[in-house]
């Protein structure tokens, strides 16, 4: 696609990071302290803090990438909403007060509250470095991918302005500040993500779309072996193209040569869309330069219950999912062939009936029927295992516990993100059916859907949009260099080093800190920046469900765990989890790039092994080590709460 | 600098019914979480089966989203009200 940059798109994303660094400045006297810089002074009311949860836990991942991956793939991108939401019920109902309880600024605060020991510090500030860094790559990575087509900047402008413009929020104001920019996006991400289903719902569906391009076809009047002829004479047949199971047909007319796939069944050519990288380093699309304009975007139906010309103007909700369940979704296969020195990627119509857009099985193969395997299985159910488990583990959202007074407004806050994040995991399933039926779909970059479907409606919406999924990414990048801030300098310098500070000292070093990792965060964004976004964050949650849930459920209700148990526990999620990643054959393929080459772990989502392997490795060690544990403290259920000042 | 709970504890009588009660809707929510995950693999095509003008894909999908919030505002009213209890009767007998 070529994007051009809109000014009233630039207008208000220069507006929001005016605003988000004059509130960091107006904060930043609040943070003198460390309490005020790690925790934002313990004060912000439980309502502020559910929502900056929101804030804090909807990232690109959610945003764009699950808007994205529903309108390519349907229902399974929703699988993705579920199974985050579900998470937070780990949260709320196992580990929102316990840890309120126990910890000060960090998540290692409240895993070593009992024990005191430094190896349990230092296992969980690597886990947290760890887990944050997995979770911080895609969001810089989606960061230059988004402003890119929005803001017409290089990729590395985006990494640097984000970068910049976290570093500021962080290093100058920290929690405070951080809580803040989450809470306006957290808001303004929900409430808008409202408008924009309101919109799609009152425009309904058609079957031609304002913003289609009406592909053509060609029937065929006669094809022997390589042979074709074809009904429509000002086209001449220049070759037939074999590849797998497809037959591509390359046309010319008028000096332009295009590729058509041959539908054997209805006895047609259909076009297609294709980017081809020619022997002389032109990259051309559909034939032509970027800049010509000639690539469309995609997503409609081709027909409503056998009706090929539907429009039903404004909808309900359910009747909105039931015409695309009685009608045809034409989504879009890709190919890469070779044809002489060029090479060609093919986008082709896939015509797919609307019952299976709504059901699971697309993007994940679960069906026996469509040639699933056990392991395919295995996969989507260890995927589901780290959704469901991770949320409760993630070190950037365990921080906030420690933003509120007590543990009862831990708790209310987990309630309002429940609420707030759990209407927006709703509304996802509407802006990702509207992009694969409103002619939103931009096949070469499906992170775009959201954005390009709130442009189909107009500048106006597409401008706001911009810059909340911008500020998305700022939101959830802030928590994450506070988290990890608080890792370095709380954890590995203060309590596992020992390096005595005072409490300035402790805000200098978080500061320094969040500057050191916020560079780093800039490179690796630019060093992953081919990277799929989707793949890290799932780990991130796998990592954190393996390394750091078993931790915290040992330590909220386990009398026999000891500290030598827990921080193996641990280690031994970390490992396995990584080792299990880093061998796997999405690593292979999409980032060591060895093709054609068997990994030797077959299992892609690894939380279904690595968070059984820290369970057990907890247990074991915690019964093989009892003796040297005779100090060992009550588990937290039973220690009480904290007398605490009102919130403000 | 010290580190550790920065503040006093005090003993919370209703800590054992919040246990407990988190725990039994934590245990009930991940049956139905994994009742649908293990539909999916075990019986794909019964996720096609129509509920009404819907089919079960989505009437779970969407229940599965619409009964955490219920159970959390559930949880958090059950909570608030034994809360509120002990403070009473904590004021009750503080006057005697």
């Amino acid at each position: 696609m070529n994007y051009r940059a809109e000014p009233l798109a630039i207008a208000i994303f220069i507006f929001f990071v005016i605003a988000v660094l004059g509130l960091s400045y107006f904060f930043a006297r609040r943070s003198k302290s460390a309490s005020g810089y790690y925790a934002a002074g313990g004060k912000i009311h439980w309502g502020v803090n559910g929502i900056a949860f929101a804030g804090d836990y909807l990232s690109a991942a959610s945003f764009l990438g699950i808007a994205g991956m529903i309108a390519v793939a349907g229902y399974d991108g929703f699988l993705y909403s579920i199974g985050y939401l579900a998470g937070w019920i780990v949260a709320l109902f196992v580990v929102a007060e316990p840890l309120k309880r126990l910890g000060k600024y960090t998540f290692a605060d409240a895993i070593d509250a009992k024990f005191k020991k430094r190896g349990i510090v230092l296992a969980a500030a690597i886990s947290t470095l760890i887990v944050s860094s997995f979770y911080l790559i895609p969001q810089m990575v989606g960061a230059g991918s988004l402003v890119t087509p929005l803001l017409g900047l290089p990729f590395e402008a985006g990494v640097a302005i984000v970068g910049f413009v976290v570093i500021i929020i962080v290093a100058t104001a920290g929690m405070t500040s951080t809580t803040w920019v989450q809470f306006i996006k957290g808001g303004l991400l929900v409430i808008f993500s409202l408008v924009l289903v309101i919109m799609i719902l009152s425009r309904g569906i058609s079957t031609t779309p304002e913003l289609y391009h009406d592909f053509k076809t060609i029937g065929v009047a006669s094809l022997t072996g390589s042979n074709i002829s074809l009904k429509d004479d000002s086209y001449k047949v220049v070759k037939l193209i074999q590849a797998g199971s497809n037959t591509f047909v390359k046309l010319s007319k008028d000096n332009v040569e295009t590729l058509w796939k041959l539908n054997k069944s209805k006895n047609v050519l259909e076009e297609t869309q294709t980017i081809t990288h020619t022997s002389s380093g032109k990259v051309l699309y559909n034939g032509a330069p970027k800049e010509a304009g000639k690539f469309y975007l995609v997503g409609h139906l081709a027909d409503i219950e056998g009706n090929p010309e539907v429009q039903t103007g404004s909808t309900d909700p359910f009747t909105f999912i039931e015409t695309i369940k009685e009608g045809t979704v034409v989504r879009w296969g890709k190919q890469v062939i070779s044809d002489g020195g060029d090479s060609i990627t093919v986008y082709y119509q896939m015509p797919t009936a609307g019952r299976d857009v709504l059901i699971p099985g697309l993007k994940f193969k679960i069906d026996p029927a469509r040639g699933a395997t056990p392991l395919d299985r295995v996969n989507f159910i260890s995927l589901m295992i780290a959704l469901f488990l991770g949320t409760a583990a993630l070190p950037h959202i365990l921080i906030r516990y420690y933003t509120v007074p007590t543990p009862a407004y831990a708790r209310k806050s987990t309630i309002v993100a429940v609420a707030a994040i759990g209407l927006f995991y709703l509304l996802t399933l509407y802006l990702g059916l509207g992009a694969m039926t409103g002619g939103s779909l931009d096949i070469t970059n499906e992170n775009m859907s959201a954005p390009l479907l709130a442009k189909s409606f107009g500048l106006g919406i597409f401008a706001v949009i911009t810059a909340i999924a911008f500020a998305t990414i700022l939101g959830t990048v802030s928590g994450l260099i506070v988290a990890a801030s608080g890792a370095v300098a709380n954890d590995l310098m203060h309590k596992f080093l020992k390096i005595q500070m005072s409490d300035k000292a402790m805000v200098f070093a978080g500061r320094t800190t969040a500057i050191i990792v916020g560079i780093i965060a800039m490179i690796l964004g630019v060093l992953f920046k081919s990277m799929n976004v989707s793949f890290l964050v799932g780990w991130a949650f796998a990592i954190a469900a393996s390394a750091n849930l078993p931790a915290i459920f040992a330590i909220i209700f386990w009398k026999k765990a000891t500290h030598q148990g827990i921080a193996a526990s641990i280690i031994a999620g970390l490992v396995s989890s990584l080792i299990l990643i880093l061998l796997s054959q999405d690593m292979f393929t999409n980032v060591y790039h060895l093709y054609n080459v068997q990994a030797p772990n077959p299992i892609g989502q690894p939380a279904i092994i690595s968070v059984p392997v820290s369970f057990i490795t907890l247990v074991v060690v915690s019964l093989l080590t009892q003796k040297s544990a005779v100090s060992a403290a009550e588990p937290v259920l039973g220690k009480g709460v904290a007398k605490v000042p009102e919130a403000d | 600098m010290s580190h550790g709970p920065a503040t006093e504890w005090e003993k919370e009588k209703s800590e054992g019914y919040k246990t407990k009660l988190g725990l039994f809707m934590f245990a009930a929510y991940t049956v139905i979480y994994f009742s649908f995950i293990f539909i999916c693999v075990l019986s794909p095509r019964t996720m096609a089966l129509d509920v009404g003008s819907l089919n079960v894909a989505i009437v779970y999908g969407f229940g599965l989203i619409a009964l955490a919030i219920v159970l959390a505002l559930v949880y958090n009213y059950l909570i608030s009200r034994r809360e509120k209890l002990d403070r009473g009767s904590d004021s009750k007998g503080g006057k005697k």
